[in-house]
């Protein structure tokens, strides 16, 4: 018996050795490989070949405009004052910045209109852009400002409206929004652009299915839009399909616009809802190439980790450091997506909610509310969940997705 | 395997890195030593340099190490005289040392190092940064400034173009408390190592009975002998159960042998990675943390180790060393006095585990006879942690969050 015993145990403390140095093993040869590998140390460095590129400019080649916009630097620096010159330079800029989604852009167009930018009364054309800048920062109160003013010398701004009409829009203010799209109703050949200001508010005010009817009545047989404005249309009623569950409409609208060319909102728009539909690896094909955009990695991301994809802990990190960088440089811009990167890729709920939270104080939009809603359900504060259902029942916002989590939340013992 | 290596690296090589499209940022470091000597680094992206001076020479869209070398000279120029360093009334001039590349999360950088004179000691330094003001005031310093161990921060726009900075000095015995107390904290709030200890500390109290040793000699790690401070004689011991020790020294000398040995391996890697000798991933180290705690506390349920629980002790304590040093880096070591800081925190470690140890051992002492340390508090204790540390080891590797804590 006791030798029996005796030796189990022998076998036993093997086995056990035999685990303990597979561990350590295995631990010492990552660390070799992690210390010989170039990607683990980052530290400067002095390349030896002369020939050795280390940057690529964010121009794709053969591009023709980045000599026109050289061109028109090289202009703007001989006559920094003219202002004819400097609105174009800006507006080409945003124009590009928006594009792309890279932010440097905003920066040279505020740059271009530097003469002007700490005017209190600047010409109108300038006092546009500046509000557009600041949109973009997301200073909502000082771009409303600028609106306000430039209406009042010139009431038939259109371009203010409309982005009058937008801020509202994402704050969550509909009644405002509302009446900042009617005047663009006015105009005959502006009728499109009008009709989607006021069916996407309506969309968000308890009238999804009328403002989606209407608005695809409007678009029906027009050949005599621009791709721009038809575009924009059809994500709106893609967006009002996929939150009142119609996807196979959703889908074919946003397949229509996406053949209208590329357009960065638009990809994030369709690649949420891919992941909603349980479709992650259409959404690795889809933004695999669109990392540079935070919100795109971040999708991908997302869509990584629903299938584990090999890529998913590399693109973990890249979106750690991003966070980490906007947070070193006190850019406020993006806690919606670091909200949500906290909750479903770090899981830390209470972070997350922090975050989701602050965001939601700036700004109003479904995935504003859903972020906070599944980051209070994961922390269990339902307590923190209650601005958003207050809001969600005073706005009759329609969303199959956050009709579930207020379903979810209501469930829950206070 | 060599091959599956060269492959690893090969992919490490030529990955191409997606850089971020962010708003311009520069990063710039200065060091200022007691005799008024600034030691600066800045870090300005070389796509701003591009879009400032041009460095792009054939426009290809790409810059080559080749033309950013003929534009050193310009660069320097351009950049240094748009940051002013005063102390006091005094102008502090600053001289090019070298000139380096490094890359950020929005692509390639230009490294300039430089060097900055003060005409004495700076108890006052004022900063006025106006780099790319004009061109993109979206553009922002990132400064990070070292003085006597002390590091401060700050972001420099158009709108924060000047900054003045009080040159308080630090005391080295406050930055060695600063740290001790950082130290403690840490062991705390980390309760992984505190796990970790727990499930080798448990049979400290106690003996394992092993009767009719069958020797099994190449694998045996842990044989028993009776302590001389015993007298209870061998034979008694019946197989597979456990018995509380007679005496205090014993027990006392078993606690001994582990803290320390965990101690020693701890801080030889904590050194190591905090000094950048070794640099680990911390999901390995982690998982590997948790995976100690596993394997330690089902040593307690299949005992196998028995004697020698502070080899044990020291293996693990290697990779637990990893972790502490990767909340000293967090914390930001100060580049004049790391010795001093990493002294600090591992002082502070070992009272924080001290503490422990003191709550721990009269406790276990006094209740080592009882009916509720031997059947409750070991076994199914050791059941507990080892369950807590195996969905820790999980939600590291495989990156969720199941467990609060």
């Amino acid at each position: 018996m006791n030798k029996k015993l005796s030796g189990i145990r022998c076998v036993l403390a093997a086995r056990f050795i035999a685990s303990a140095y597979w561990v350590i093993g295995l631990f010492w040869f990552t660390a070799v490989v992690f210390t010989v590998s170039p990607v683990a140390v980052a530290t400067p460095f002095v390349p030896n070949d002369p020939a050795q590129i280390i940057e690529r400019l964010p121009f794709k080649p053969g591009d023709a405009s980045v000599r026109e916009l050289r061109e028109q630097r090289a202009a703007l620096t001989r006559e920094p004052d003219n202002i004819k010159l400097a609105v174009q330079a800006a507006r080409d800029y945003m124009t590009r910045g928006r594009a792309e989604g890279d932010p440097r852009f905003f920066g040279y167009a505020e740059g271009a209109l530097g003469p002007w930018w700490n005017l209190p009364n600047p010409p109108e054309d300038v006092l546009l852009l500046r509000a557009k800048l600041h949109q973009v920062n997301h200073d909502f109160a000082a771009a409303l400002t600028d609106l306000d003013l430039l209406l009042k010398s010139d009431p038939n701004n259109l371009n203010a409206w409309l982005t009058r009409a937008i801020i509202f829009q994402v704050q969550g203010k509909y009644a405002e929004a509302q009446k900042n799209c009617a005047p663009l109703l006015q105009i005959p050949s502006l009728k499109l652009t009008g009709l989607s200001c006021v069916s996407s508010v309506a969309s968000f005010n308890g009238a999804a299915q009328a403002s989606y009817d209407a608005l695809y009545k409007g678009l029906e047989g027009r050949a005599d839009i621009t791709p721009e404005d038809r575009q924009w249309a059809l994500t709106i009623l893609a967006d009002i399909a996929a939150r009142t569950g119609q996807t196979a409409v959703a889908e074919r609208h946003f397949k229509d616009a996406l053949m209208l060319g590329p357009d960065i909102w638009l990809l994030g728009a369709y690649a949420n809802f891919l992941l909603d539909q349980g479709r992650p690896t259409e959404v690795i094909e889809l933004l695999k190439d669109e990392t540079s955009v935070d919100n795109l990695l971040l999708l991908l991301t997302l869509a990584e980790q629903a299938v584990n994809a090999p890529a998913l802990a590399k693109h973990v990190l890249m979106l750690r450091e991003r966070f980490a960088a906007s947070r070193l440089r006190n850019d406020m811009r993006h806690r919606r997506e670091e909200a949500r990167f906290t909750l479903h890729i770090l899981h830390e709920p209470r972070e997350a909610l922090k975050l989701a939270q602050e965001n939601w104080a700036v700004q109003r939009e479904p995935e504003d509310a859903r972020v906070l809603l599944e980051a209070a359900l994961a922390a269990e504060d339902i307590k923190a969940a209650q601005p958003v259902l207050k809001f969600l029942t005073e706005s009759g916002l329609e969303d199959v997705h956050l009709d579930g989590l207020v379903k979810q939340v209501k469930a829950q013992p206070v | 395997m060599r091959r599956l290596f060269l492959l690893l690296l090969t992919l490490c090589l030529f990955a191409a890195p997606a850089y971020a499209h962010k708003p311009s940022d520069s990063y710039l470091y200065l060091s200022v030593a007691k005799d008024g000597t600034i030691q600066g680094q800045w870090d300005v992206a070389l796509r701003d340099l591009d879009y400032a001076i041009g460095i792009d020479e054939n426009n290809d869209n790409a810059i080559t190490w080749g033309e950013l070398v003929k534009r050193q000279a310009a660069i320097a120029a351009y950049i240094l005289p748009k940051l002013n360093i005063t102390a006091g009334a005094a102008i502090c001039t600053s001289t090019v040392i070298d000139h380096l590349v490094d890359n950020h999360t929005d692509g390639a950088y230009e490294v300039l190092r430089f060097v900055a004179h003060c005409p004495k000691e700076p108890s006052v330094l004022e900063l006025d940064y106006r780099l790319f003001a004009d061109l993109d005031p979206q553009h922002r310093g990132l400064l990070r400034l070292d003085y006597q161990g002390q590091t401060r921060t700050a972001i420099f726009g158009p709108n924060q173009a000047k900054q003045r900075f009080e040159l308080g000095i630090l005391t080295p015995w406050r930055q060695f408390r600063d740290f001790a107390r950082e130290g403690i904290w840490h062991i705390w709030i980390g309760f992984d190592h505190i796990l970790f200890l727990i499930a080798l500390l448990l049979p400290s109290v106690l003996l394992r009975k092993r009767a009719g040793d069958i020797p099994c000699r190449p694998l045996e790690v842990g044989t028993f002998t009776a302590s001389p401070a015993l007298n209870i004689p061998r034979r008694e011991l019946q197989t597979g159960q456990w018995e509380a020790v007679a005496a205090f020294r014993p027990a006392f000398w078993n606690v001994l042998k582990i803290v320390t040995a965990f101690t020693l391996a701890h801080s030889i890697t904590l050194s190591l990675a905090a000094l950048e000798v070794i640099n680990l991933p911390s999901r390995l180290v982690e998982s590997t943390i948790a995976a100690s705690i596993v394997i330690g506390a089902l040593n307690n349920i299949y005992p196998l180790v028995i004697n020698r629980l502070w080899v044990v002790a020291f293996l693990f304590g290697l990779v637990h060393g990893f972790g502490f040093a990767s909340v000293l880096v967090d914390l930001g070591l100060p580049q004049g006095s790391l010795l001093l800081a990493l002294v600090g925190f591992n002082v502070g470690v070992e009272i924080g585990q001290l503490a422990i140890v003191a709550v721990f051992l009269p406790l276990a002492f006094g209740l080592r006879r009882s009916w509720l340390y031997q059947r409750i508090v070991l076994v199914p204790g050791s059941v507990v942690i080892a369950l807590v540390a195996l969905t820790w080891m999980l939600e590291r590797i495989f990156n969720f969050k199941v467990l609060p804590f």
